[in-house]
């Protein structure tokens, strides 16, 4: 999670007693305004270089909409399913002891750990129509690969950890008086869950779910093996800005990618709002 | 930790909601995050062990392993020294800015990879910002390995700050100043007391700085080019291998980067235990 939160921290009430200002100042600026900062201008360069009638003509075309259409929906289905899979995850894995557990929780973070075009190509042939999972579903007449569905596969497993990752230490450390409290006083388990728990670990439920939904709608490498990438039917917003790229569209790479950083500036700004209620609650009053 | 609550206390309805939630669990990762990683080495071992080791000394598949080590070699030297220099910098003074220039360290974590290749390409791309000065100095930034290089130290940038400068502000100065009295030098100070002290979340840093050097896909696959035995990185030769129908030899390259994310796993939960 983000440091941001610690700074506030007094960092030592000496100033610049200590020796390195000049230099870590030095190699950091470098670095920052070399990798980091000239690249982010180029992108807001050229996208204030279009101008607002073509940029928007350039977001509306009916093939970037299909493409954001899709990238938002893919995202949305697979933070649903996240947002409940974690919740059952991070549920299971503090408040049950049971063999297995800590290699279950270990699990957690292979999706962090494996890249994710090894995720995309091992998601793709298991759902492929001879794979694994796709003989079962293609009887039925589910296909995964090539579908919208295969997208939301792939942007679900790749964040994973997200809200499981959140919601666990907050689950940890709430105090279990109150829920003792609610069953004594009659309250059922689910009652005590919904009325209890629940509204204790809802902000970090929530931060957990946007980062897992901006992350979903920045997946490329899990997707593209996955989607087929037919334009105005699987091709996912990010791909398209590449194909804008190398068609030497450099105006239609930018407003793409630009709607996209926009897109995912919006979620960061909402989930540190959350955070910094998050940590504000967790203070003891 | 708070124990769990004991299950001899809780009635029989909270015991079977209990295994019936373990059980949804376990069944669900199972074949949502178990699976998918067997199924990596299960294929690449699937025409036998002479087919997989054929696949992987194949001359593109051999070469791309070569570039994914020469990039994470040339990156983590680079990652160390910004991000503990980063880290000193945020943790040991006060400046104007101080909490912009966090930000924008921490910003890579919130572009996803892909747009930084695209950054990357408006940049120094042919019609790019600084496309015509390369072209002039005849300077070849993408499409080889500066380029693959810089978008991976974009994307890899955040880990090690992000390990060790909570560690350095919760630790203080006290330390480094008593040695600074003492007449310590700074290099003196950084060796003797700063490196012991942030040597665990240094290491940890570095390893997820390496494994995400080594497994990125989308911000590289803009700026290699992709051409073939040349700027393919591992990742991407498995999308090659893959479009070229060649799906053992996808998965055989892709089981050396699985086997290396599960070194990665084992790293992070010993040197996690050792971190806090």
């Amino acid at each position: 999670m983000s440091v941001a939160a610690v700074i506030d921290a007094p960092a030592g009430r000496q100033r610049r007693v200590l020796p390195g200002f000049g230099l870590t100042m030095g190699l950091v600026l470098t670095y920052v305004g070399v990798i980091v900062l000239l690249p982010v201008i180029a992108l807001v360069l050229k996208g204030a270089e279009i101008g607002p009638v073509r940029f928007w003509e350039i977001v509306t075309a009916p093939r970037t909409l299909a493409a954001l259409r899709l990238t938002i929906t893919a995202a949305a289905l697979a933070t649903v399913f996240n947002a409940l899979y974690g919740l059952l995850m991070a549920w299971v894995l503090v408040r049950y002891r049971f063999p297995g557990r800590r290699l279950l929780d270990a699990m957690m973070d292979i999706p962090f750990a494996l890249p994710t075009a090894v995720a995309g190509l091992s998601l793709t042939a298991l759902f492929s129509e001879n794979g694994w999972y796709g003989q079962l579903l293609a009887p039925v007449g589910i296909s995964v690969v090539y579908t919208i569905w295969g997208v939301a596969i792939a942007m679900s497993f790749t964040s994973i950890p997200f809200v499981v990752r959140t919601v666990q230490p907050i689950l940890e450390d709430l105090d279990q008086s109150q829920e003792e409290a609610a069953r004594t006083l009659g309250a059922t388990p689910f009652q005590t869950f919904a009325r209890v728990i629940f509204p204790a670990i809802l902000p970090s439920f929530l931060v957990g779910t946007t980062i897992a939904f901006a992350r979903s709608l920045g997946e490329f490498g899990a997707v593209i093996f996955i989607a087929g990438n037919l334009p105005m039917k699987t091709e996912i917003a990010s791909l398209l800005a590449v194909i804008r790229l190398e068609e030497y569209d450099y105006n239609g790479a930018a407003a793409i990618a630009l709607t996209l950083v926009a897109i995912a500036m919006v979620l960061l700004v909402v989930s540190n709002w959350l955070q910094s209620r998050l940590t504000r609650r967790r203070v003891p009053a | 930790m708070t124990p769990a609550v004991p299950a001899t206390l809780a009635p029989r309805q909270d015991r079977s909601a209990r295994w019936l939630l373990i059980g949804l669990a376990v069944m669900l990762t199972l074949f949502i995050v178990v699976v998918p990683l067997i199924y990596i080495f299960w294929r690449a071992l699937s025409g036998g062990f002479a087919i997989f080791a054929q696949n992987i000394l194949a001359p593109d598949t051999l070469h791309a392993i070569w570039l994914t080590a020469a990039v994470a070699v040339v990156t983590l030297p680079i990652n160390l020294v910004i991000g503990i220099a980063a880290a000193w910098l945020i943790a040991r003074f006060t400046f104007p800015g101080r909490k912009a220039l966090l930000t924008i360290i921490e910003l890579p974590f919130s572009i996803s990879p892909i747009i930084a290749g695209v950054c990357y390409l408006l940049l120094y791309g042919r019609q790019g910002l600084l496309g015509p000065v390369l072209a002039a100095g005849d300077i070849k930034i993408l499409f080889a390995l500066p380029g693959i290089v810089m978008v991976t130290l974009f994307v890899t940038g955040p880990f090690v700050a992000r390990e060790v400068l909570p560690l350095m502000q919760a630790q203080g100065s006290e330390q480094e100043q008593a040695a600074l009295t003492l007449g310590a030098s700074g290099w003196q100070i950084f060796r003797r007391v700063t490196l012991p002290n942030i040597r665990w979340a240094l290491l940890y840093g570095a390893v997820l700085a390496t494994a995400r050097a080594v497994g990125e896909f989308g911000a590289v696959s803009v700026v290699s080019g992709a051409i073939r035995g040349q700027t393919m990185t591992l990742p991407l030769q498995i999308e090659l291998l893959f479009n070229d129908l060649n799906t053992v030899g996808a998965f055989a390259a892709a089981s050396t980067l699985t086997l290396i994310a599960l070194v990665v796993l084992i790293l992070k939960t010993v040197l996690e235990g050792r971190t806090r």
